[in-house]
Formats: structure tokens, C-alpha cells, sequence
């Protein structure tokens, strides 16, 4: 087991620039999630913490061994890959028992090792079986396995879940989680997959072009997202967003919609960065709402019922706007609500970072 | 069995055979033709609608079989060189070529270097032009190597023809197997070289059993560069053996016939041993595993 220092990372392909000085750090025994919307670099970072690319600037530690050049071989390491790279011409016990074999490890201990990663994931059945005999579902567990039998001190996940139906993702999810309580190797997850990277998270890293935006436990992230970005990337429905700008409000200050509409803002919560008249993004998460008079305007055009609560979406100060309402609260096409917020979180119109106090 | 959902009706399925078997009768014909006439021990058959051999005898097959040849130090049993010489030539161009073409084929496949794109084009222009047109020239460069009517000149002008296209087949074999399994392999503990040997070199094996295959064929089956090359009776290959009995003056049909046949014994014997790398072979990418 290892924990993991990043620093300063910078990986070009050709002229694009595609991490662009990525630093974190990963305690012992966490397991660490990279989430990210696709071509953002999760994957050219994971490649790199496996040796597989090399970095052009920056250094990687694993504990305290400099890690930054050395090859995939020596950095004890196992990784699974999105298409499970299974080795096609052998078998699943064969596939297990590859890494040990070029290891030249004694053929009692392989036997042992393969064994019990067998056991661990229910291979016991498959192992004399092709890869191609396999379905998704089995190939990814062998593919599972093949990282777990040699004990490595680092678990590299590239999207493993990614090409599995949503009932076994979900299943597979929890046996991953569930592993890596029992093993307690230092894992970092690639996922794009935002419920695998809430439930599966110690640390949460938000990366986006090429930068990690925002780090930390995930309900954190999620309650307090330093940016716009982080904000409208994390949580499904996404968070809505409406332009307003800051006013004057006796003691504290109010934010101001583009139809006159306004929201009273909490003094404590975001100290300091107000100012009137600052432009800003207001964020609401549709869980955040409740339909009460008095409230926002919101017109309804169109009701997604899921049975357990609906979904009404609409427009709110011109912005498109998602608002989550109880299945017992009856909402038709056409309504026109009224809507206040529990939550709110405001950003800079420029910057998009949070104006929230840290 | 159950019955698969795209399994073809009663009706497809007699439709199929009955084209199915038209065809095998058609292929087949003339190699009924060959079998009449190398087993014929009387008046060959002639304009017969289904050819039979008439007074049935080994007599041909015996005749091809023990020729000889006198030479100085005794005399030397003629056709088991000449066949000694096919297979002998044949295995050597079809492991030259493989040789050659795999590390080439993989490194097209896999990296980018310096001249790699002009070199494929020049590698495409040899396959345009025809062997004989290099006929003279190699026999002129192989006169200067001392390599006229020697089994190693006769390999080089082999392999250096099917040396191309087995690199474009291969490289298209490498091309197909995805990069994950080698770093899967270098994770797991492998030097490149160890994962090129232990994990694409086996999941490329149909695709190099066919290449190989189709490379021994060509050596196998081709006339006009062994003709041109090789003049003692000891060193010919099968197929002047062959043209041999069918020259101008004295043609001999039941001899060739006979021939004929037993050329063919090897070659079915490696297609029915090496079938099922055949079939995966030519249906590999086609459907992932
Ligand atoms: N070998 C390469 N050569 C050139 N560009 C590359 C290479 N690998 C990745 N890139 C580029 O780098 C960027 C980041 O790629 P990366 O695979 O890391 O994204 P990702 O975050 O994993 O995306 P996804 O979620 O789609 O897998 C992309 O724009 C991609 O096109
Ligand atoms: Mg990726």
C-alpha cells in the first residue's frame, strides 16, 4: 500500500495541452475518485500513474519512492481497463496467473493467490474458460481479479463499470467498494459515472480541461462546490442556474433575478464577497426546491413523472430550470407554480467560483 | 440443437444446399478427370460424360514415383529430391517471410517513425509489378551469386515476393488486436518485448498461420521462376517435375495426372491439419471474442 503524490502534472499530446499542471495527493489505503466530463484528461492521468504515458513536466510519488519515470513493471501496480483486456488466448485461471508467472513467483504461491482471488470474486466455476466464453459481467470480475491476485500496492480503475447493463453496474459497484474494505489497497477510479464517483469516493477529485477544479470527501463537494463548473457537473439532475445581480438589502443583501424576482441571501453563508451590484449565477438544485406562494414564478411545460416524484421542467428569469416536486404534489403541464429555495448557491458571472465562504 | 433465430428455413435451407452442391460439382469436375486418368491402366477416358478409370492401376503413380537419375557417384532416386526440394523450399520461404514480416508488420502497426509512410507506398509499387518481369534481372543477380539451381537462391527470389503482402496482412492482424492487452501485459510485469511475445505473438497466431500457409502455397505451386532458375533434373521443384511429362513431344497425361495427384498430398495434408487456424484466421476482426 502506497499513498500517492501528484505534482504539477503537464502531459501534451502533440501541441494540445492535455493536463495542464495537475496536482493531489491521495492518502494510504483511500480510495480516490477521478471524475470528469469526457476528453477532460481522467484518463491520460490514470495513464500516467500506471507508466503507460510519461509525463513531460512534474513528478509522481508513490509514498515516498519517485515513481515519475520508472516503467509500468516496476511500479507495482494493477490497473483494469475499460475493455477488460483480457488475454484472449488464455484461460481465466491463465489470465490470474499471468502478472505472478512473469514474476516468476513459485507455482505453489500462484496456485494459492489465484485461489483465493477465485474465491474472493466467485471465479471458481470459470477458471478453465476462454475470455471469449465469458459474458460482460464475468469478464469484468476476471478482470478484476487479474488486479487484485498480485497484491499490488496500487489499484489503477479505468472506467470498469462502463460497459456493464445499469442493474449489474449498480451490483458491481458495491462488490468494488465492499473489495477494497477488505483488501484496503489505495485505489484511484476513473469514472464519468457521477453515482460511482459519490458512492465509491473517500476523496473526490473533480478534474475539467485538464486542471483538478475541486477536491474532497463527495458529499462535501457536493454540498459545497468551489465553482460553477463542479456545481452543474455533480449531482443528477444537474443544478439550474439563473443570472441575477446583487442589491442592498437592510442589513444584508438580496439577489436580484432579471424579472424583478428576488432571494434574500444569507449574510453568514457568503461573507465577505458581496458587493452591490455584482453580477451573478444563482444555483439551485432541483431537490433544493419547494413549491410554497409567494416564490419564484415558475411556468411548467413539461412533467416527467418517475412514480416516487416528478420532475417539472420550466423556465425561470429566462433560463431553462428542473424542479424536483412530490409525486403527491399534482403538477400538470401548463401550470404555473410558485417556487422558493432552500438551498442557493451564487457564483461570480465571470469567474464562476463560488462566492460562498470557504 | 434449438433452432437459432436467424437459422435458415426449409425452403433457404434446400435452395442453399442445391447451389451449395452445383458449385462442389463444378470445382470438382476436372479433378475427376485427374483421378480417371492417373488410375486408367488402359485407353484413357475420353469425352465421357462422367470420367471412370478404365482397368484401375498404380501403375502411373508407381512410374512418377521411381524415377531416377545416373550420376557419377551412383544413382540418385530422383523424385523423392524433387520432393525434398518443394517442401524444403517452400517451409524455408514461408518461415523467411514470416521472419521477416512479423517484427516489420508489428512495427508499422505500432509505432510512428521517420519514413514509415513512403516506405509502406514502396512496398505497395513491388507488389504492382508482375515476377516476370524481374525474371532476367534475378537470374542475371542470382548467375552473379553463384545461387543458379540451389534451393537458397531460389527461397530469396521466393521470399522477397511474399515477403510484402505478408507484411500488409500482418500489419492489418496486428492492427486489429487492441493496445490494451499489451499494457495490460507490462502492468501486469511484461517488458514490450515479453508482452509482443507472450500476449499479441499468440493472439496474432491464426493471422501468421494463414500468412504462412498462403506463402508456402505460392512457393509450392510456382513454375516460372523455378523453371527459369533451376536446370538439373535434381534440383527441380514438383511443378516442372510436372510440366515435364506434358512438354511438346511426348505428353504423357496419365503421368501428370498421376503427378498431379500426389503434388496435391501435402498440400491437403497442411490445409486439413492447419484448418482451424485457417477459419479463425479468415474470419478474425470479423467478430469480437
Ligand atoms: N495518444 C494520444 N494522442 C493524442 N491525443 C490524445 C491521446 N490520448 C488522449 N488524447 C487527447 O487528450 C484529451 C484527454 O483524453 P483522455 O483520454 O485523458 O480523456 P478522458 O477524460 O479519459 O475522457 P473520456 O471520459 O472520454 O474517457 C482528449 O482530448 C484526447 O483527444
Ligand atoms: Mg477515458
Amino acid at each position: 500500500m502506497a499513498s500517492v503524490t501528484v505534482a504539477k502534472l503537464l502531459k501534451r499530446f502533440g501541441q494540445t495541452e492535455v493536463l495542464k499542471g495537475v496536482s493531489l495527493s491521495i492518502p494510504e489505503g483511500a480510495f480516490a475518485v477521478l471524475v470528469g466530463p469526457s476528453g477532460c484528461g481522467k484518463s491520460t492521468l490514470l495513464r500516467l500513474l500506471a507508466g503507460l504515458e510519461i509525463a513531460d513536466q512534474g513528478t509522481i510519488h508513490f509514498g515516498s519512492r519517485d515513481v515519475t519515470r520508472l516503467e509500468p513493471r516496476d511500479r507495482d501496480i494493477s490497473m483494469v481497463f475499460q475493455s477488460y483486456a483480457l488475454y484472449p488466448h488464455l484461460t481465466v485461471r491463465e489470465n490470474l496467473a499471468f502478472g505472478l508467472k512473469l514474476r516468476k513467483t513459485p507455482a505453489a504461491d500462484i496456485a494459492k493467490a489465484v485461489a483465493e482471488a477465485s474465491k474472493m470474486l466467485g471465479l471458481d466455476a470459470l477458471l478453465d474458460r476462454l475470455p471469449r466464453a465469458l459474458s460482460g459481467g464475468q469478464r469484468q470480475r476476471v478482470a478484476m481479479g487479474r488486479a487484485i491476485v498480485r497484491r499490488s500496492s496500487l489499484f489503477l480503475f479505468d472506467e470498469p463499470l462502463s460497459n456493464l447493463d445499469a442493474a449489474l453496474r449498480a451490483e458491481v459497484r458495491v462488490e468494488i467498494r465492499k473489495l477494497h474494505d477488505r483488501l484496503g489497497t489505495t485505489s484511484v477510479y476513473v469514472t464519468h459515472d457521477q453515482v460511482e464517483a459519490m458512492t465509491l469516493a473517500d476523496v473526490l477529485f473533480v478534474l475539467n480541461k485538464g486542471v483538478v477544479e475541486q477536491s474532497g470527501p463527495p458529499l462535501e463537494i457536493f454540498s459545497r462546490p468551489a465553482t460553477r463548473f463542479v456545481a452543474g457537473f455533480l449531482g443528477s439532475p444537474a443544478m439550474n442556474f439563473f443570472d441575477a445581480h446583487l442589491e442592498r438589502k437592510d442589513e444584508g443583501f438580496q439577489a436580484v433575478a432579471k424579472d424583478g424576482f428576488t432571494m434574500p441571501v444569507h449574510p453568514d453563508r457568503f461573507a465577505g464577497e458581496l458587493t452591490a451590484g455584482r453580477e451573478v449565477s444563482v444555483g439551485v438544485r432541483p431537490h433544493d426546491i419547494h413549491v410554497t406562494p409567494g416564490g419564484a414564478p415558475f411556468q411548467v411545460s413539461i412533467v416527467e413523472a418517475l412514480g416516487a416524484e416528478s420532475y417539472a421542467h420550466g423556465t425561470i428569469a429566462g433560463s431553462p430550470f428542473v424542479a424536483r416536486v412530490e409525486a403527491s404534489t399534482p403538477v400538470k403541464k401548463n401550470d404555473r407554480l410558485e417556487i422558493s429555495f432552500a438551498e442557493m448557491h451564487l457564483f461570480d458571472k465571470q469567474t464562476g467560483v463560488s462566492l460562498r465562504a470557504p | 440443437m434449438t433452432r437459432e433465430p436467424d437459422q435458415p428455413s426449409l425452403l433457404e435451407s434446400i435452395g442453399a444446399h442445391v447451389v451449395l452442391i452445383l458449385a462442389v460439382i463444378f470445382a470438382l469436375y476436372p479433378v475427376l478427370w485427374v483421378i480417371a486418368l492417373a488410375f486408367s491402366g488402359s485407353r484413357p477416358p475420353v469425352a465421357e460424360m462422367v470420367p471412370l478409370p478404365h482397368d484401375a492401376t498404380l501403375a502411373h503413380f508407381q512410374e512418377v514415383v521411381s524415377t531416377t537419375k545416373a550420376t557419377p557417384d551412383g544413382s540418385i532416386w530422383l523424385f523423392a529430391r524433387q520432393l525434398v526440394n518443394s517442401l524444403v523450399v517452400s517451409i524455408a520461404t514461408a518461415a523467411v517471410g514470416i521472419i521477416i514480416a512479423v517484427p516489420t508488420a508489428y512495427a508499422l502497426a505500432r509505432f510512428k517513425f521517420l519514413g514509415k509512410e513512403r516506405g509502406v507506398r514502396a512496398l505497395l509499387a513491388t507488389q504492382m509489378f508482375p515476377t516476370v518481369a524481374s525474371l532476367i534481372p534475378l537470374y542475371l543477380l542470382l548467375d552473379r551469386l553463384h545461387l543458379l539451381d540451389s534451393r537458397t537462391g531460389l527461397v530469396v527470389c521466393y521470399a522477397a515476393t511474399s515477403v510484402p503482402f505478408a507484411i500488409f496482412q500482418l500489419r492489418a492482424a496486428f492492427e486489429a488486436i487492441p493496445v490494451d492487452l499489451e499494457e495490460a501485459a507490462m502492468v501486469d510485469g511484461a517488458t514490450r518485448f515479453e508482452a509482443f511475445l507472450r500476449v499479441v505473438l499468440p493472439a496474432a497466431r491464426p493471422a501468421i498461420a494463414v500468412t504462412a500457409l498462403f506463402a508456402f502455397m505460392s512457393a509450392y505451386n510456382e513454375f516460372i521462376l523455378a523453371a527459369t532458375l533451376l536446370s538439373k533434373a535434381e534440383m527441380f521443384t514438383l511443378p516442372i517435375v510436372l510440366q515435364s511429362y506434358i512438354n511438346q513431344y511426348d505428353t504423357r497425361n496419365d503421368l501428370f495426372a498421376a503427378g498431379a495427384i500426389l503434388v496435391s498430398v501435402p498440400v491437403m495434408a497442411l490445409f486439413y491439419v492447419a484448418q482451424r487456424h485457417l477459419v479463425a484466421g479468415l474470419t478474425a476482426g470479423g467478430v469480437k471474442g
